[in-house]
């Protein structure tokens, strides 16, 4: 009888091992799978800061409108405490140039609100960025990324790219291509800081 | 788990046996003198065993050899697929895929650019299908390999006559003498037969390590495969590019704007403007166009030294300086920047006078150039005239009636000038672009182009790939497998003493025909005749 018992305890160990490498191995395998599919999607995302993460910090020049301010550059951490729209765009950029007049025309209201405008241009020249604002007659603060640093620390490749970032810095939405005014809206209305 | 006892030793063999471990009984009590199945040596493969739990059922679905061979099919027939048109990445990159296929091949090219095959071997279905493959071979291997080296390692010496009696060669032989079984081991010891005896039974086996081919494969397969998931790790694999023109400093991507280049010039040579090249004349008279000879960069990588935030001032020290040719990068902390590409000719600046519009001499009655990356507003002179920027368009296109840029750089630049003067009521407003003069109304001055400027763009490949030692080292692997299993074989030949009588019986894994001549080197000089071939029926 014990002997029985004995070998009966064996052979659950041995299934319950058995199991346990198994699963471990399968575990490993779907993991390496997912792992594989998961990265070939991101692959192909087309910025490379995301939903959720944090806002990388960067200093540019204002160009354009900048008359009457007395800062000459702007930092993006400066504006913590407030919402963020950050918009990469281009002066030949077609639906860039769409979008503009719906920026300008909801700036004053959520300016007030607490929300900043903030326009990125990756025009190679100051002339041309110069020439567009005039014609679009533009308030928010236009700035010029020269050398494509910013460009490629968020890794933004179509035009217009837009980040809407809350008032601690954090990504809340990004839209990839053109937004419409009711769009627009409603991405403005999420980063509306608490407080106000 | 169930045991299955064996009839003549008593040993308990697994469910799933064919052969008893011990004695080397066949336990199918076939009594047809069928031949043995010695696939895996009468082992229990554990998938075949009763399903248990989810866990077991995924594990014996992929240790199906059926099934791992229908994924590599399915494989084969999707891959095949994918070079009915070209892939995406190679048809031209100015083109809407959707109309390039449609307007290329027709309707197939349509239906093949809707179901995606376009894109086929980065799609995710193509991606799921290797991965399946690879944890099919993972299991598979496991699953047969484990058992099959367990059998082999504790083979019987001794094995029931019905085993020997049931193998493909046997013979039985009932007249010889010792030393005829003396000289047949000593043949077999010749023949690099490892022998083991027990009471005078003998197992003779070699080449047992081929039987480890098909498992060293897959492992050099499974590393292959892992190697090709590393380069999704940005550490181990970047793929990028960057366009630098001559004079100036582009941030190289995939550096986090810690390394810059710098492009110092770009050489372009091309065949026929040397002497040495005279032998090629007749060659090239024959082209149409000049034939590129040589490709080079002479850049300089600076690393941004600053710990400023990203967008301020780089504060560039230099590292590295160098050319950039074809096949010769220049490398920078594990990254190599490649020759990919160039546009020669690019316009950088261009110059202009100002002269009456009847005046046939066109004096100049101002000259002024425009610094194509970074022109002014505006051109103010001394004697009175100003002349106004008021457009730029880098790469001039009409769109609907409306010159508008079509990108940044100044390929094809168009202008809108605003002369002022003291004999100029208000202004006079021009455009100019290549070809193109156009005055607003009737104009009293006109603006020509006397010069310009060009410089060429340089287009560098930026690389990184630690995974190809690894991708080697799995395809190296992989070979000494393919190898191992095909250039040798396992044979084993079993000598079972009975009282009056002596059975012999052999098997390989593969190449009996090998191994039929082999015996017959092996009997040489003793009284054993042929063993027989139990599969050819008809023999006498």
């Amino acid at each position: 009888m014990e002997k029985i018992e004995l070998a009966k305890q064996k052979k659950q160990v041995k299934k319950r091992n058995r199991f346990i490498f198994r699963s471990a191995i399968l575990v490993v395998l779907f993991g390496a799978l997912v792992f594989a599919i998961v990265s070939n999607l991101t692959a192909e995302e087309e910025a490379a800061v995301d939903i959720k993460e944090q806002a990388p910090d960067f200093q540019l020049d204002r160009v354009a409108n900048n008359e009457d301010e007395v800062e000459s550059s702007l930092q993006l951490s400066d504006l913590e405490g407030k919402g963020v729209m950050l918009n990469f765009w281009a002066t030949y950029c077609e639906p860039c140039e769409r979008e503009m007049p719906y920026m300008e025309e909801l700036y004053p209201k959520y300016k007030e609100q607490g929300v900043e405008i903030v326009a990125v241009s990756v025009d190679a020249t100051e002339l041309v960025i110069d020439k567009f604002v005039d014609h679009y007659n533009l308030s928010f603060p236009i700035l010029h990324d020269k050398d494509s640093q910013v460009l490629d620390a968020y890794g933004i490749r179509p035009l217009p790219t837009t980040y809407f970032i809350d008032e601690n810095g954090v990504v809340v939405d990004r839209v990839l291509g053109e937004l419409s005014l009711e769009r627009l809206e409603g991405y403005l209305q999420e980063i509306v800081p608490k407080g106000t | 788990m169930n045991t299955i006892k064996c009839s003549t030793c008593g040993h308990q063999n697994k469910e799933g046996t064919t052969i008893c471990e011990k004695c080397g009984k066949p336990l199918d009590n076939d009594q047809q003198g069928t031949l043995l199945n010695m696939r895996y040596d009468g082992s229990s493969i554990r998938s075949k065993t009763k399903n248990r739990s989810i866990v077991d059922k995924i594990w014996n679905f992929f240790s199906s050899v059926k099934v791992g061979v229908t994924l590599i099919a399915i494989a084969l027939v999707a891959s095949a697929l994918g070079t009915i048109y070209p892939q995406e990445m190679y048809i031209p990159q100015n083109v809407d895929p959707a109309l390039h296929y449609r307007d290329q091949y027709g309707l197939s090219g349509q239906i093949y650019y809707q179901l995606g095959f376009h894109n086929l071997y980065n799609s995710w279905w193509y991606m799921v299908l290797i991965a399946l493959i690879g944890i099919s071979i993972f299991i598979v291997s496991i699953d047969r390999g484990v058992p099959l080296y367990k059998a082999l390692k504790n083979q019987a010496i001794k094995r029931h006559p019905n085993f020997l009696k049931r193998q493909k060669l046997f013979g039985e032989y009932t007249a010889y003498q010792t030393e005829d079984k003396t000289r047949f081991i000593n043949n077999l010891k010749k023949h690099r037969y490892k022998i083991t005896e027990k009471d005078g039974h003998i197992l003779a086996e070699k080449g047992r390590f081929s039987r480890w081919g098909p498992y060293v494969n897959h492992l050099g397969l499974i590393i292959f495969l892992l190697g090709t998931l590393f380069r999704f790790i940005p550490f181990m694999y970047v793929d990028d590019f960057v366009w630098v023109r001559e004079g100036e400093t582009a941030v190289i991507p995939s550096t986090s704007q810690q390394y810059y280049i710098k492009n110092e010039e770009f050489i372009f040579e091309t065949y026929g403007n040397d002497d040495e090249d005279a032998i090629f004349e007749e060659a090239l008279q024959n082209t149409s166009g000049p034939v590129p000879k040589h490709f080079e960069t002479n850049a300089i990588i600076y690393e941004d030294v600053s710990k400023d935030v990203i967008g301020s001032e780089p504060e560039l020290k230099e590292v590295k300086s160098g050319e950039i040719i074809v096949n010769e990068p220049l490398k920078i902390n594990g990254l190599a920047l490649y020759q990919d590409s160039y546009q020669l000719n690019e316009f950088q600046t261009m110059s202009f006078k100002l002269h009456e519009t009847d005046d046939e001499a066109e004096e100049a009655i101002v000259e002024f150039t425009v610094d194509l990356t970074d022109p002014e507003s505006e051109y103010v002179f001394d004697n009175g005239y100003r002349i106004e920027l008021n457009r730029f368009y880098p790469e001039y296109e009409l769109n609907n009636g409306e010159p508008r840029s079509v990108s940044n750089y100044p390929r094809n630049p168009g202008f809108v000038f605003f002369v002022y003067g003291p004999d100029i009521e208000e202004r006079e407003a021009s455009f100019l672009a290549i070809g193109q003069n156009i005055p607003s109304g009737d104009n009293q001055y006109k603006l020509s182009l006397t010069d310009f400027g060009v410089r060429d763009v340089s287009g560098l490949k930026v690389r990184k790939d630690l995974t190809l030692p690894i991708i080697g080292l799995g395809a190296f692997i992989f070979m000494i497998g393919v190898v191992q299993g095909m250039y040798w074989q396992h044979r084993r030949i079993w000598i079972h003493q009975a009282t009056d009588r002596m059975y012999i019986a052999c098997h390989t894994n593969k190449n009996w025909y090998g191994l039929t001549k082999e015996f017959e080197k092996l009997i040489d000089g003793t009284s054993f005749t042929m063993v027989r071939d139990q599969e050819k029926k008809n023999d006498v």
